[in-house]
């Protein structure tokens, strides 16, 4: 069929699906910097942004992940968190209980390994190091393994890890209580490595004489998962 | 049809040729009609589920994140299907995709003048724009396709990150970009019932081609009459 084709015509659709294909592949290829631009982008629009429209920008804000079919869910009244496993004396703390206990501040950045980043996330919590004090840790324990209520998740942290200042158990984001999606009503926030060793829907914390590897390690990912230093990436730390 | 040029009898009432023309001219095959429904209807699931997986309330909202994981999968997987298997039965199909790859001089000056649709140019089966759009959803499309493709990896692959994170972001971007044009192509679709009704039903409104189609409606008349 020939359509009003008098004059040699270009195959333009072709050369646009092409043009196309060539910025799909540099994007991907490009993927760190422009996620990077769009979270600064972003990150100065949302300051200004009453809506709250600009989280929905892409590479910008947080994403949500589970590892199971659903968010799990645990109202603060019925949530319960057990410090379990090599202590002198197990713990099961009610949210009241954390909130009685002495409360740290933190403001970092929190990177997830599949590359996005939120700047300036404010965390309010008990520091890691505090419960395991609380709980009496014995001799010779040398890892802490952290269980999700969701069923599936699990993570670690050696005894050396867990005690830094910077370890938290959390029930506070941006000044307000942990919503669902975010792992709420508490959940683990080790700032200076990567998201997914901050177990979300946190239930437990078993003090263990050796290291059992959680989830993610499971499938290939780093144990020691300090930003910008492990599982390939060169992040700015955190 | 038979009828021929003969048929404008010279002796008998001055019966006007004009009257003789048909209310509708043949524009798409059922294949195309077909596959222009699926595909709609495996995009319209594909923009469901991820906007479910993506948002923050949704996501809260529905749950079962394992069903609809699995289904934005199984639709994105599927989304090539319709096109390649009307492709492979449908002649015509290969032969409007041919034209529509295609931009004769017409086509540049319906991109260029502001006045395109009152111009009267010679615009075949296609306008500028729709082959531009049509290009722009194909190559968008494959460039979905292809991230997705890189997203579903099995972990044990061992995927670098970093592709990971541009195979996220490109899947993201080329989506919000997408919905951009889907929303133009569904906003056109509601101001012209003429050519939602050929989608429908194959036919076009003669008088609306005339308009809007003036080449391609002058060789289908063409091809009634004056052969």
């Amino acid at each position: 069929m020939t359509t009003s084709g008098l004059d040699p015509a270009r195959p333009v659709g072709r050369r646009v699906v092409l043009g196309l294909l060539g910025l799909g592949a540099a994007s991907v290829a490009a993927g760190p910097w422009i996620s990077r631009g769009l979270g600064t982008l972003a990150g100065s629009l949302s300051a200004h942004d009453p809506t709250g429209l600009s989280a929905l920008i892409p590479g910008a804000g947080w994403r949500y992940y589970t590892v199971t079919n659903s968010f799990p869910y645990h109202s603060p009244a019925s949530y319960r968190l057990a410090v379990s496993g090599n202590v002198d004396r197990e713990l099961s703390l009610t949210t009241t209980d954390l909130r009685a206990l002495p409360r740290t501040r933190l403001t970092a950045d929190f990177q997830c390994v599949t590359g996005w980043r939120v700047p300036n996330v404010h965390w309010e919590g008990v520091r890691l190091s505090e419960l395991l004090d609380k709980a009496g840790v014995q001799p010779g324990q040398s890892d802490v393994q952290f269980v999700s209520y969701d069923g599936t998740y699990t993570e670690s942290l050696t005894m050396d890890q867990a005690r830094r200042s910077d370890v938290l158990v959390v029930d506070t984001l941006d000044k307000k209580p942990i919503g669902r999606a975010h792992g709420g009503p508490v959940r683990l926030l080790v700032a200076p490595m990567y998201g997914y060793k901050s177990c979300k829907w946190l239930s437990e914390i078993r003090v263990v004489d050796r290291l059992i590897p959680g989830y993610w390690e499971q499938y290939g990912y780093d144990q020691n998962a300090w930003v910008g230093r492990s599982n390939g990436r060169r992040d700015a730390p955190t | 049809m038979t009828r021929t040029r003969g048929s404008v009898d010279p002796t008998g009432d001055a019966m006007p040729r004009r009257d003789d023309r048909p209310t509708t001219l043949p524009r798409f095959t059922r294949a195309e009609t077909w596959v222009h429904r699926l595909t709609a209807a495996i995009v319209g699931v594909l923009f469901a589920t991820g906007a479910i997986l993506y948002d923050e309330q949704l996501s809260l909202l529905f749950g079962r994140r394992v069903i609809v994981e699995g289904t934005h999968i199984v639709a994105g997987l599927l989304l090539p299907f319709p096109t390649l298997v009307g492709l492979w039965l449908s002649p015509q199909l290969r032969a409007d995709v041919n034209v529509m790859s295609r931009f004769a001089s017409s086509d540049w000056q319906w991109l260029r003048r502001r006045d395109r649709r009152r111009a009267r140019l010679p615009v075949g089966k296609f306008n500028a724009g729709q082959k531009l759009a049509a290009a722009v959803m194909v190559g968008a499309g494959l460039v979905l396709f292809g991230t997705g493709l890189l997203l579903i990896a099995p972990a044990r692959i061992n995927l670098p990150v970093n592709v990971r994170q541009g195979a996220t972001i490109t899947h993201d971007l080329f989506t919000f970009g997408l919905l951009v044009l889907l929303a133009g192509h569904l906003w056109l679709a509601l101001r012209h019932p003429e050519a939602r009704e050929a989608l429908r039903s194959g036919n076009v409104d003669r008088r609306y081609a005339e308009r809007e189609h003036a080449a391609w409606a002058k060789e289908q008349m063409a091809g009634r009459y004056d052969r």
